[in-house]
């Protein structure tokens, strides 16, 4: 085998594994996306936190697909690897999602704080007027429900 | 009804609660006693109700922040003027309140009064926490003084009395988790005022501190960051003279 022929070689398997690599990312990309399609199906997952994970896959579809513009993009900001602008943009998104989800968080346990809150006073109120009128009809009915 | 009350927050004390139940009625007969049972595994809200007390039980364990804002909203709905909290582990002597009763009374200009284990005149009795514990509540102290403008020697005493006032911006906002030194803070925000008596605390009868050492250097920074921000916080509900709606 020639050294030309190497070159050949080696350039043409190259270039499959960067043909199989990006059909790996699409194909990660469309279960990713068939998955959140599914939750969003079955209620596990609400519309409105899916839509961000639906545009991660679309967005990881365009770049596998479109050569250039992952190249484009990461000279236009001076990136010397292209890779490096998608790790970037990557750990930037994860990181602004982790955050809202923080507050998503901090949101919930202050209203499920409040919740338990009313419903501890409510339920000692009841317990009160039941057995303030114990024996009259209303407090056996309430007594029944519970 | 009385026209008082005691809070008392309380999770798995069933060994302490009946008998501080006791105390305060027989101590302060004029208050109404309020068990919070903070979502107990063992049968605190039953001994509690046995002792004579009325009891909140919450769904699902709150925390000392959540069950205490329980009972300032019992309070507040009750038109209560004065509350008090005293924890339910036997840790606070109910013969203090009527001293603080008093002295809540005594100085019109002050509408929280906190029984502090480190006023000159009465330090060094009493239950002493470890060395480590009173430097971080040394530190506080420092802190809370600087930002309220005024001495504050326990900022960390969960034994406090709190008249209409104070009851209503309570009930309506309180720190979460290790929320005493920021109630202070809080409080100062709404230009309500707070004052300190001595008192002796016991060692706990039942229970332990939620506060290990291992958990302590997160109490420490956690409390000194929501102090940090409560105090650049411009959160005013109320106003000196102001009734809020919720009053009716």
């Amino acid at each position: 085998m020639t050294a030309y022929q190497l070159g050949l070689s080696v350039a043409h398997t190259a270039q499959t594994t960067a043909t199989l690599q990006r059909v790996a990312v699409v194909l990660f990309a469309v279960v990713g996306f068939a998955l959140v399609f599914e939750l969003v199906r079955r209620r596990a997952l609400m519309e409105r936190y899916a839509l961000l994970w639906l545009l991660a896959a679309v967005l990881l579809v365009v770049l596998a697909i479109w050569r250039g513009l992952l190249t484009s993009i990461s000279r236009d900001l001076h990136i010397y690897t292209p890779v490096n602008a998608l790790f970037a943009a990557g750990f930037v998104f994860v990181t602004a999602l982790l955050l809202h989800f923080s507050i998503v968080i901090s949101r919930l346990s202050e209203e499920s704080k409040t919740l338990a809150q009313r419903l501890a006073l409510l339920d000692e109120r009841v317990e009160q007027i039941e057995r303030a009128g114990s024996g009259g009809r209303g407090a056996r009915r309430r007594a029944g429900e519970r | 009804m009385n026209r008082f009350l005691a809070i008392v927050p309380a999770h798995n004390e069933v060994g302490a609660v009946a008998a501080t139940v006791a105390e305060i009625r027989g101590s302060a007969p004029d208050f109404d006693v309020l068990v919070i049972d903070d979502g107990s595994s063992d049968g605190t809200a039953a001994a509690a109700e046995a002792a004579g007390a009325r009891v909140v039980r919450l769904p699902f364990n709150l925390g000392i922040g959540g069950a205490v804002q329980c009972g300032y909203l019992f309070a507040e709905r009750g038109g209560y003027e004065v509350a008090v909290q005293v924890d339910g582990d036997g840790q606070h002597d109910p013969r203090d309140i009527p001293r603080l009763l008093s002295a809540l009374r005594a100085d019109p200009n002050s509408d929280i009064v906190t029984g502090s284990r480190f006023l000159a005149s009465r330090a060094g009795e009493g239950h002493r926490s470890t060395a480590y514990r009173r430097l971080g509540i040394a530190l506080f102290a420092r802190i809370v003084s600087w930002l309220t403008h005024q001495r504050v020697t326990d900022p960390t005493s969960g034994y406090r009395m709190t008249d209409r006032r104070a009851i209503e911006l309570f009930a309506r906002d309180y720190p979460t988790d290790y929320p005493e030194v920021e109630a202070i803070v809080l409080a100062h925000k709404h230009s309500i005022r707070t004052s300190e008596i001595a008192v002796c605390m016991r060692p706990r009868t039942s229970g332990r501190s939620k506060i290990s050492t291992s958990v302590s250097l997160y109490y420490l920074v956690k409390v000194l960051l929501a102090v940090l921000a409560g105090s650049l916080r411009g959160r005013r509900h109320l106003e000196r003279g102001v009734v809020s709606e919720s009053t009716r």
